[in-house]
């Protein structure tokens, strides 16, 4: 009977982030403590969380702890942690999956890092409605919501500089089959979001 | 060698010096770039902290348009000179395959537009990966006709290039060689740069500034403690990161760096003796131009290194002399 009591019992944050992470077994459950992550990790010293702390608390079921934390906000996705993790830790994927649940769940906004969902948010607006990037409203559109004198300042130096070079423009590409785009991600977000 | 390619968003404007020089040195190579049509954006860093599936099947358009058009015959090989979008489309493909679910569930959503993408059936291959193994150190040699003599060059390969290892890479996750081998047939004198492989920082000079800029900071500080002429990388968020923001950390800092950054395709259509203005120069912030003036038609004998300090001035416990 232990099987029954195991596939009917709510699943925990743990199942829960497991669950959530795409591309085969994220091997969450092997983690050894070692902290070989955060001593990988480029920014783990502005981090509230290491990588390795993260996986403690969410082994001990510390759902909202490790939503407010800022470090998968902090993760620059450069992969040190999962090539040096003995035990073949999905690491930079999981902390995509903290993302996710920290903006399902509203709790970024309480972590110190709670402007980063809104540029990737920003950015992706781009990218559902003409198929492309923008560099030059993502910055602008990014900076006019967190940080007006920013965007002057980034405006005026930087932003004038690219577009002196040739390297931003002024209005965004649209790809061709944008229809078909636009049908594939609403499909892709009605089936889950999450796989 | 025909190939299919995949330029990426910053290369149509950001990275257009790196689409400018690509497309130059691709001729005297004999490399034929077939575009995928209508491509669409990767979804960078951002999408997959969004909505993991969307993110999954917008690169998995960019696949499935790959593989329908047959880009160069059975090969069906995927070039991508961004690191980023070289990453994401491998590793789509990757996890399609090892996650059956991922698959079914993006190819559920690719058939809402009318697409379909079998995972393995397009290879997806990072520009200098073709560049050193499949024409070769040896055959770019060939080409030069205008050694890089005398110029002191920082290999940077950044992140995504060589990472994660859990996917097949060819190169070291940790201590990749290629491009220093390659800058090394070029003529020009490669500097042994430890930081070669970390990060640049990538989105974080929006996210948070301090962080981002104090990762510059390391790569640049280190580049100038090896006496490196400039900097060469192969993705245009590292070569923005350390271009654009170098003033940045030098105000930020009190530092006073100064190292141009360009892309290794620009240094290859230099030593092919191949005219600047094809190959974007000028573009960058950090104008390449003093460190390029350096370069000579012989190589110096002699090492311009600095010397090391006489062991008299380190401060190294002495012994007590036995009486």
């Amino acid at each position: 009977m232990e099987t029954n009591l195991q596939t009917s019992r709510t699943p925990t944050f743990y199942d829960e982030v497991i669950r959530d992470t795409p591309g085969g077994d994220p091997n969450l459950e092997m983690c050894i403590q070692c902290g070989t992550c955060g001593g990988s990790c480029p920014s783990g010293a502005d981090m509230d969380h290491t990588p390795r702390n993260l996986f403690a608390m969410i082994n001990a079921g510390m759902k909202e702890d490790v939503l407010r934390s800022n470090s998968p906000w902090y993760c620059v996705s450069c992969y040190y942690c999962m090539v040096r993790c003995p035990q073949e830790i999905h690491i930079t994927d999981i902390m995509y999956t903290l993302k996710r649940m920290a903006i399902k769940e509203g709790l970024y906004r309480e972590s110190s890092a709670s402007e980063a969902p809104g540029f990737s948010e920003t950015f992706i607006h781009y990218v559902e409605n003409y198929g492309r990037s923008f560099e030059l409203g993502l910055a602008t559109w990014h900076h006019l919501r967190y940080h007006p004198i920013n965007a002057i300042r980034m405006a005026s130096t930087m932003g004038l500089e690219l577009l002196r070079k040739g390297r931003m423009d002024l209005t965004p590409t649209r790809i061709k089959n944008m229809p078909q785009l636009k049908k594939i991600l609403k499909k892709a977000k009605a089936i889950g979001g999450t796989t | 060698m025909k190939y299919g390619y995949y330029p990426g968003c910053s290369l149509e404007r950001n990275a257009i010096a790196y689409q400018q020089s690509t497309m130059a040195i691709a001729k005297p190579l004999g490399i034929e770039f077939i575009e995928v049509e209508d491509w669409n954006c990767c979804g960078a860093t951002e999408y997959f902290a969004i909505d993991a599936l969307a993110a999954y099947a917008l690169v998995g358009r960019n696949l499935a348009l790959a593989s329908q058009q047959k880009l160069n015959g059975d090969r069906n090989q995927l070039v991508a000179p961004c690191s980023a979008c070289f990453l994401n489309l491998y590793k789509t493909d990757h996890y399609m395959a090892e996650d059956n679910k991922l698959n079914a569930n993006v190819n559920e959503a690719l058939a809402a537009g009318g697409l379909h993408y079998d995972p393995g059936t397009v290879k997806v291959r990072h520009l200098l990966d073709i560049i050193v193994n499949d024409i070769g150190y040896e055959a770019i040699a060939e080409r030069v006709t205008k050694p890089l003599f005398n110029l002191r060059v920082a290999p940077y390969y950044g992140c995504m290039i060589v990472r994660p290892a859990s996917i097949e890479s060819f190169d070291n996750p940790e201590y990749p060689t290629s491009l220093d081998k390659l800058t090394h047939s070029l003529g020009a004198e490669v500097v042994d740069f430890p930081l070669k492989a970390h990060c640049c920082g990538g989105h974080m000079t929006q996210i948070s500034e301090n962080t981002a800029l104090e990762l510059i900071r390391r790569l640049l500080k280190n580049a100038a403690d090896y006496d490196a002429d400039m900097i060469v990388t192969l993705c245009p968020m590292c070569q923005l990161n350390l271009d654009a923001y170098q003033e940045n950390v030098n105000k930020h800092f009190g530092t006073n760096f100064h190292i141009p950054v360009l892309y290794f395709t620009q240094l290859m259509g230099l030593a092919f003796g191949l005219s600047a203005n094809n190959l974007g120069l000028g573009k960058e912030f950090i104008n390449a131009k003093p460190a390029l003036d350096k370069i000579s038609s012989e190589p110096l004998k002699k090492q311009r290194r600095k010397k090391r300090p006489p062991k008299e001035t380190l401060p190294m416990p002495t012994m007590p002399e036995e009486s």
